[in-house]
């Protein structure tokens, strides 16, 4: 019994709405207005994104810090094939980037082109959507400086 | 929340959409192509256990429970009973409540399959109903079980209790 073996493409999507919690909402919003929001842990230090609770301490975090939209990789890794949804269509690095004025890092998208412009500890900057609309789409990747 | 840092003239962002998508290149085997080309011809086909004498539908090349190749396909008549079913009385896409949807037990064949029962009160649905397929137009057909719009009822007396009581 021959038989062409059929194939076919097979989609599954599930829309989901979730609910941000004050400090990610707070996030969101800065990141359409075009700013990037931390929150200020009980030990000082400043966590990008917000985040609700204190991570060492786990009590309640409200004091909202604006950081600056330029800072420093912290460590990366070259994605030479992008997959459909990633923030770039052409290779880049994921990298975890420190903003200036935060403590933690944050895994952003570099389009830098390719992976012997990047290193540990170089400077970038944050390419902002033309249009925001509160969320992490907004902030589209980073580009070095140099 | 300080007001230098958020800017409060527009609504503060608390939902946010998550779409969530997973893409697959689907390949059903050798027994299921074999069945869907047959659907694309109006024919529903099931494959017969050479140890345990089962038919299945579809046929997976296999019978699970002998645990060798069936090969010997055979080509069914497209009726069969109702042995289970379900009034649902919630929209879904393209359904407008109350529908029916039930097992049947195509006859000649050991499994049951769900499908869709139409043109029918689905206060008239019962167990042992006899029921046939209902195929989309000719020209409209493809290698797919969406051939089969739905099941309805035939006007055959309802079969015996016997004949499916193992698939209720």
């Amino acid at each position: 019994m021959k038989t062409d073996v059929l194939t076919a493409p097979h989609s599954i999507e599930y829309t989901y709405t979730r609910s941000t919690g004050p400090m990610i909402g707070a996030f969101m919003t800065g990141l359409r207005d075009g700013k990037i929001i931390g929150v200020r842990g009980a030990d000082g230090r400043v966590h990008v994104p917000a985040i609700d609770y204190d991570p060492v301490t786990s009590e309640d975090l409200s004091e909202l810090v604006e950081v600056a939209d330029t800072g420093v990789v912290t460590t990366w890794s070259w994605n030479d094939q992008p997959r459909s949804g990633q923030p770039l269509e052409h290779p880049f690095a994921w990298a975890l980037v420190r903003w200036d004025g935060a403590d933690t890092a944050m895994l952003v998208a570099v389009d830098c082109g390719d992976a012997s412009t990047i290193s540990t500890g170089a400077k970038v900057k944050a390419r902002w959507a033309d249009e925001r609309t509160g969320t992490i789409h907004d902030l589209c990747c980073c580009e070095l400086q140099s | 929340m300080s007001a230098d840092v958020v800017d409060e003239a527009v609504p503060p962002v608390t939902v946010i959409e998550c779409p969530t998508r997973l893409d697959f290149s689907y390949t059903p085997g050798v027994a299921q192509s074999r069945f869907l080309r047959a659907l694309e011809r109006g024919e529903i086909t099931g494959q017969r256990c050479p140890k345990c004498k089962k038919v299945y539908v579809p046929p997976r090349g296999a019978c699970s429970m002998c645990g060798v190749a069936t090969e010997e396909e055979l080509v069914l008549s497209g009726k069969g009973t109702i042995t289970t079913f379900c009034t649902t009385q919630i929209p879904s896409p393209g359904l407008v409540p109350p529908y029916v949807t039930a097992w049947i037990r195509l006859d000649g064949s050991d499994i049951t399959s769900m499908f869709l029962i139409q043109e029918c009160d689905p206060a008239e649905v019962r167990l042992g109903m006899r029921v046939e397929a209902v195929w989309v137009e000719e020209a409209d057909r493809k290698a797919d079980l969406g051939n089969i719009s739905y099941f309805r009822p035939i006007d055959e007396p309802d079969a015996e209790y016997e004949t499916y009581k193992d698939y209720v």
